[in-house]
This record gives C-alpha cells, sequence and structure tokens, in this order.
C-alpha cells in the first residue's frame, strides 16, 4: 500500500537551508562548518551558534552515524505514512545530531547504538530528503 | 468560549469575589475554537476591564509559566486579582487526526515533520534512550500509568476510572515503541481557572489560602533534534530555581503533579526534579511510591493520563487538585496532612519546564 509521495510532508524552502537540499539531489549530505572554532552545525543558521562566529561554509560529511535514539511508529502521522516506519535521531561522526528515518524491513530490528549510513529518497516530484540504513557491515 | 468562561466565573465566586474585583486576566488560546485575540475576547465577553490582559502559548507549559508571571505581575504591581482561566475542547471540536497533527507541527518544518514523527514518537525516543543508558523497563513505564489509574479511580470527577494492571497497559496496542496506548494521555474537553492575589489581598477572601512559595522555570530546546541531553531535561533548573525560593527541598513535598502526556515524562521529572537520582525513576515507580498512600503521590487527580487532556490547559487541573489537597478538601483522595506540594509542566518536547511550590502555610 504505497501512499502518494505527493502528500507527504514537504520542508518549506529557505534561502539558507538551498545547499543543504541541493547537496541531497546530488546525493550528497552537506553540512554547515565553521572555521573559527572547527566545528560543524546542523540545522542550518546565520552564526554559529558556538562562537557565534560568521565564517560559515558548506563542507560534505561522511554520512555514517549513530543511533541516539528511535522508534517504530505504528500509527502513521497521515495516509501518506503507511506505518511501521522508523523515526531516530542520528549522531552523525562529524558532531551533529539529526532526526531521520532509518529505512528497515520488519526483519530487522533498530538498537540504540547502531551504525547507520545516509542514503536519499526522493520526496515528491523535485525533492530528496536524507533518510538513513543499517551499515551491515558493523553488526 | 463559554467552557472557559465558566470555569473563571466558578473561581470568582469559589474565591469569594465578583467580576468587577478583576483587574488581571491571563488565559491561553484553545486549538479547536482559535481566537487571534484570546484573552481581551474573553475580558469583552465577562464585560471586565482588567489593567493587565494577556494571552500566553507555552504548550503544555503554559499553564506554570502563567501562574509565574501573573505572580510577578503582582509583585511589580501590574494587578492585583488576577484569573487565570483557560479551557479547550480537543475531543469534541476536533477530530482525532486533527488534534494530533495540530499538536505534531511542534517539530521542525524542515528537518522534523517531513519524516512523519507523530506527538508519541518524539516522547518514545526520550522513553528509548532512558532505556538505552538506565535499562528502565516498559513495565516500569507501564507502573506510571498505573498509579495515575490508581488516583483517578478514588477521584469522581476523572475521564478515566476502571483500575488497570501493568499487564493492561503492556497488552494495550503499540502506537510508538516502547509506548503502548496507555502510556498516553487523553483527548478531553475541559476547562479550568484559579484566582491568584497577594497574600494581603487573600486574607479577607472566603477561603483560606494557598500559598505561592517558588516558581522556576528552564527552557532547553524547541526541537528534540536539538535537545543537549535526551534523558535529563531543564525540569531540572526549573525545579532549582523553584526550590531555592521556597526555601524547600524534594523531601518537603507531601505530593507531587507532575506533566504526564506520555509515562516517560514523569520518569524523567521524578528525577530531574530531584525525588530520585538520574537513572533510578523505573526503581523509583517499582516502589510504590506514585500511588495513592505513597511516599510521593503524583497526580492525585489521576493526570492528563486518566483525568484529563484538553491539551494546553491540561496542567490546570493539577493546580485546583494541589488547591483542594492543600485545603484538606480532596475527598477520598486527600492525601492525609498535606502542608507543601510541588507542581510542574512542560511544553514542547521537554522543551519549556515550570516548577511551582504550593504551600497551605505563609511560609
Ligand atoms: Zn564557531
Amino acid at each position: 500500500m504505497n501512499a502518494p509521495q505527493a502528500s507527504r510532508i514537504m520542508p518549506p524552502d529557505t534561502e539558507i537551508s538551498r545547499p543543504y537540499w541541493d547537496g541531497c539531489k546530488q546525493g550528497v549530505l552537506r553540512l554547515q562548518y565553521c572555521s573559527d572554532c572547527d566545528r560543524f552545525q546542523f540545522y542550518p543558521r546565520i552564526l554559529c551558534s558556538e562562537c557565534g562566529g560568521r565564517s560559515l561554509s558548506w563542507r560534505s560529511v561522511s554520512g555514517r552515524g549513530r543511533v541516539a535514539s528511535f522508534t517504530v511508529v505504528r500509527r502513521g502521522i497521515s495516509p501518506a505514512y503507511p506505518a511501521p516506519y522508523v523515526v531516530a535521531l542520528i549522531d552523525l561522526e562529524e558532531g551533529p545530531r539529526m532526526m531521520s528515518n532509518i529505512i528497515v524491513d520488519d526483519s530487522q530490528p533498530v538498537a540504540v547504538g547502531d551504525t547507520v549510513i545516509v542514503g536519499f529518497q526522493p520526496w515528491g516530484a523535485d525533492h530528496v530528503m536524507p533518510v538513513f540504513e543499517l551499515d551491515k557491515v558493523s553488526r | 468560549m463559554e467552557l472557559c468562561v465558566e470555569a473563571a466565573l466558578s473561581a470568582i465566586a469559589d474565591a469569594g469575589l465578583d467580576k468587577s474585583d478583576v483587574d488581571g486576566l491571563l488565559t491561553c488560546n484553545a486549538m479547536a475554537q482559535p481566537y487571534m485575540y484570546h484573552a481581551e475576547a474573553m475580558a469583552e465577553y465577562l464585560q471586565i476591564f482588567p489593567r493587565y490582559c494577556l494571552s500566553v502559548g507555552a504548550g503544555g507549559g503554559t499553564t506554570f509559566s502563567i501562574v509565574h508571571h501573573a505572580a510577578s505581575a503582582i509583585v511589580t504591581g501590574m494587578a492585583d486579582v488576577i484569573v487565570i482561566a483557560m479551557a479547550d475542547s480537543l475531543r469534541s471540536g476536533l477530530t482525532r487526526d486533527q488534534a494530533m497533527q495540530v499538536q505534531a507541527s511542534t517539530g521542525h518544518p524542515q528537518f522534523e515533520q517531513p519524516y512523519g514523527p507523530t506527538v508519541p514518537a518524539y516522547y518514545a525516543l526520550i522513553a528509548q534512550a532512558h532505556m538505552a543508558e538506565f535499562g528502565t523497563t516498559p513495565e516500569q513505564l507501564a507502573g506510571i500509568a498505573v498509579a495515575c489509574r490508581q488516583h483517578a479511580s478514588l477521584n469522581p470527577a476523572a475521564q478515566m476510572r476502571d483500575p488497570i494492571t501493568v499487564d493492561d497497559v503492556l497488552s494495550s496496542r503499540l502506537i510508538a515503541d516502547p509506548l503502548h496506548l496507555l502510556d498516553c494521555s487523553l483527548v478531553s474537553d475541559g476547562g479550568s481557572a484559579i484566582v491568584l492575589c497577594s497574600a494581603e489581598r487573600a486574607a479577607d477572601l472566603r477561603h483560606s489560602p494557598v500559598y505561592l512559595l517558588g516558581a522556576g522555570e528552564g527552557h532547553n530546546h524547541e526541537h528534540i533534534s536539538a535537545a543537549h541531553n535526551l534523558t535529563t531535561s531543564a525540569a531540572r533548573e526549573a525545579g532549582e530555581r523553584a526550590y531555592a525560593m521556597a526555601g524547600l527541598g524534594p523531601s518537603d513535598m507531601d505530593f507531587a503533579q507532575l506533566y504526564d502526556c506520555f509515562t516517560p515524562t514523569v520518569l524523567v521529572e521524578l528525577e530531574d526534579l530531584g525525588f530520585c537520582a538520574k537513572g533510578e525513576g523505573g526503581a523509583f515507580v517499582d516502589s510504590g511510591a506514585l500511588a495513592p498512600g505513597g511516599a510521593l503521590p503524583v497526580n492525585t487527580h489521576g493526570g492528563l493520563l486518566s483525568h484529563c487532556h484538553p491539551g494546553n490547559p491540561g496542567s490546570m487541573f493539577a493546580l485546583t487538585e494541589s488547591v483542594w489537597q492543600l485545603r484538606h478538601s480532596a475527598g477520598d483522595r486527600q492525601v492525609a496532612d498535606a502542608r507543601c506540594g510541588l507542581v510542574h509542566a512542560q511544553g514542547g518536547i521537554m522543551s519549556s519546564h515550570t516548577a511551582l511550590i504550593l504551600s497551605r502555610e505563609a511560609a
């Protein structure tokens, strides 16, 4: 029962986040990097939230991370989200934490601490979202 | 609006006041019937003309945040007699899906909402992290729902009064792992109101007053993905600030009304508010402390889990319940000799926290 992609929740377009979404379309996860304090940050901001500096640039990251927490949603938010699906918080190797889905089939249990790797999924007509898969090698 | 007006009129009458005595009005907007200027609309409806009039929105944290603000307004002379009134009709005014989606919009529009987290899912992330870090079990989470229901069974006003067991919770449908249906609060219609004034002004009112001895807030994040810690919340700072103002500590509390939108919320709050050590919330629940007659009865009215949860006004019932407990007029569910209690609420996803310390004695 595949629900129409078009009715999924779409992230609103903002100028500051555009390099992130453009990266996703190219199959690359990019984060803002502060060269003043040598640190990545997420989500994108006009300043480094650590040092207040403005020397921010976009850099590609490994796309690898660990599961900080997760849940299996058994009752979807809308018909466009057929349950069950996994919503997780991922700690990226480069430091920042992000929310995402982990794409698994029912036979694959997820655990806190699991290693995951980014993938990219079309979201509606012209949008791409980063999602994660369990890193099978490390399991 | 009618529910909110009824609640305000009841509180004014209970205090032995007339609506013309009210010079401050604080409300929060209703999801089922939103107003652009809710407090003004309410004042107009009642035909009162306050000099302090404000509608506040801090999610589930609204109630006690408002009390904190109202107390400050009285101390600084902005108003003398403030009515705090809130009501909403999530059950009859919205479909279940509407209620769910309105509340899920707390997520970040770009970096959370598209992934489809539901409100239970956000709190499930906290539960799962606590289980992984401290070995907390679904049985211990269920114990919180069981204790709330025990209290509710003694409260004729509670929406859900039939006793439940840990097995009942665990065999109810999974909503967002590890949370089952009975780990989740209710969807209700409801309204409640209180009158807040200075101790001097209260001296000649009908009832002996309940005193606000301490108030504290803590704010850490809005979005759960930006929380610095999933298992410790800003309830810790809120509690520390409230205890310091009151000159009291956790062991002085005869009961606590803790925000219980979902069972893991209570677990984290028990720890952050100093009722047990970090990580020991599960064992504290196992000890039976939360139940009627326990070492720390929690949510003596039944809480959001079993009494009612009409959205942002939900914690108003924890407040009115605390007033009754401290007046020793709580009937079958009266906590023996209750002198002091702590109330706590949070809004967002463990984002904005307020703790209040209430007492039947002035100091
Ligand atoms: Zn920096």
